[in-house]
């Protein structure tokens, strides 16, 4: 497994995780309203990704759309979780 | 003279703080006059671990210039706040508690966190510096009753004493029952109030967790807002039944007429306009007031999205179409969110309001919201007459709490 799918996978299951569902349901295009997680859901998710890859996630959830962390979909947090952590190996 | 249906009327006649903006009250309003920031770089053991380093921390002082050792090892610093700004409100007053008085004169103090300073020092003691005994004094320091019992016994009051904790709304949900008392007649006079002293590693580090503070500014209402910033310090006010004023010829700074509290029963921080506006019309029906009356509101205004938007939208309805004359601003741009104690601070800008006819402004104002399209007094502070204030606090939990006051 590349690392790639190996961040899809992770991210998949923290989401399935909050949205209370199998992660096999969880589909990319998905928004946090699709899958019925809330304001408090998103910063409860945010926290478990940074856990998991050790990254710093810049999340406000004042006003979540302005962030410049990308929550639009499951599939733009994959991609903007993606680059956290090339920037990290990277650093 | 009584009130409405037998009820008692209450009167302000003393006010004193200690906050980011000044040590006592005459520094705060001037303060508020000149619209300035308290908020600044924050100072104390651990900060760059914080992402978020701001605060509007009360600076320049000196515990030992005010309290004695024995003190300072009792008194938490919310504690040591509460009894500096009650110190002043009475002296300000001109009461004495002694005899008949103390036996029907109480306090009732709001606060988020008590001593969590105690709490943070001590954590660090065992858990970090791995000590196993600690000061035998934590508990009594730490206790949220901690403040409220102490001014008990500065001044012998002996009537109702006790703690109110309903996070951001805890000092008005304090205020109004004070005020209710009174009103009742279960007590002559109240100190109440709220203080908060929660700018330690610990306490700005829970708040880091929710991402709803902002890194550079307090901006209320304008649409680059990014969230809240804390501050620390406390407001007490003497609240006296009217009759027992005018007796003995004391001078009434304002008169408190409404009270009203509200629970949204929706979200644990997500605010509802609707249980906004319900403590909003309350306060103003309790005071018998028509809308049209207000000139003023202090407003919760703390500078996150959720709040401005919610709280702009509850004051435009329960204000109908008066709302585009009436003035709000939030003085958090300038003390920051005191939590606990907010409304006490912030009860100082409605009083200043209603005696000197200066509205403070909301500073950090920069660009217009049409999400909060009423007139917030931006950045400089206004001349106006008005004859009655509302003062809002809305607190994580759903709990709305929102008093009304009048010139006396």
């Amino acid at each position: 497994m590349n690392e790639r799918e190996r961040i899809r996978q992770r991210i998949t299951a923290i989401i399935a995780e909050q949205a209370m569902l199998d992660p096999s349901e969880v589909r990319m295009e998905m928004t946090p309203q699709d899958l019925g997680i809330d304001s408090l859901g998103l910063v409860e998710s945010i926290f478990a990704i940074e856990e998991a890859f050790d990254v710093s996630v810049p999340f406000n959830a004042n006003e979540p759309d302005k962030s410049e962390f990308d929550i639009s979909s499951v599939g733009a947090i994959v991609a903007a979780v993606e680059s956290l952590v090339e920037a990290k190996e990277r650093a | 003279m009584s009130g409405q249906a037998g009820l008692r009327r209450v009167a302000i006649t003393g006010a004193g703080t200690i906050n980011a903006l000044g040590h006592d009250v005459p520094a705060t309003l001037e303060a508020f006059r000149e619209g300035r920031c308290g908020i600044g770089q924050l100072e104390f053991r651990d900060v760059e671990r914080l992402t978020i380093q701001i605060g509007a921390q009360v600076r320049g002082y000196d515990p030992q210039a005010h309290f004695n050792r024995q003190q300072i090892t009792l008194y938490d610093r919310f504690t040591q706040f509460t009894l500096l700004a009650a110190k002043e409100a009475v002296a300000q007053s001109g009461l004495s508690f002694q005899g008949e008085l103390g036996l029907c004169s109480g306090v009732v103090l709001g606060t988020a966190g008590g001593g969590l300073n105690t709490w943070d020092e001590n954590y660090r003691v065992v858990y970090e510096e791995g000590k196993n005994r600690v000061h035998p004094f934590v508990v009594p320091k730490l206790m949220n009753n901690a403040a409220a019992s102490h001014v008990s016994m500065e001044f012998g009051l002996r009537g109702p004493a006790f703690s109110v904790s309903t996070a951001c709304a805890s000092a008005n949900h304090a205020m109004g029952l004070a005020f209710q008392m009174i009103r009742a007649g279960a007590a002559k006079v109240m100190l109440t109030g709220g203080s908060e002293a929660m700018l330690v590693f610990g306490g700005v580090k829970a708040w880091e967790g929710l991402r709803v503070m902002s890194k550079d500014a307090c901006r209320p209402f304008s649409a680059n807002r990014n969230g809240m910033v804390q501050g620390e310090g406390a407001g007490v006010f003497v609240f006296e039944d009217w009759d027992h004023a005018r007796a003995r010829g004391a001078e009434i700074l304002a008169e408190v007429v409404g009270f009203a509290m509200t629970a949204d029963a929706a979200d644990i921080v997500m605010p509802s306009a609707q249980g906004a506006e319900r403590a909003i019309a309350g306060a103003m029906a309790d005071a018998r007031l028509a809308p049209e009356t207000f000139g003023y509101i202090n407003a919760h205004g703390t500078g996150t999205a959720a709040n401005d938007k919610t709280e702009c939208a509850a004051v435009a309805h329960a204000f109908g179409p008066h709302a585009d004359r009436v003035m709000i601003s939030s003085t958090k741009a300038m003390h920051g969110h005191v939590i606990g104690g907010t409304g006490a601070v912030e009860l100082l800008a409605c009083i200043m309001a209603l005696r000197d006819g200066v509205i403070a402004p909301t500073i950090g104002y920069e660009e217009p919201d049409p999400e909060c399209a009423l007139d917030v007094v931006p950045n400089e502070a206004r001349e106006a007459k008005v004859g009655a204030v509302l003062s809002n606090a809305f607190a994580f939990g759903g709990l709305n709490a929102v008093l009304a006051l009048k010139r006396a």
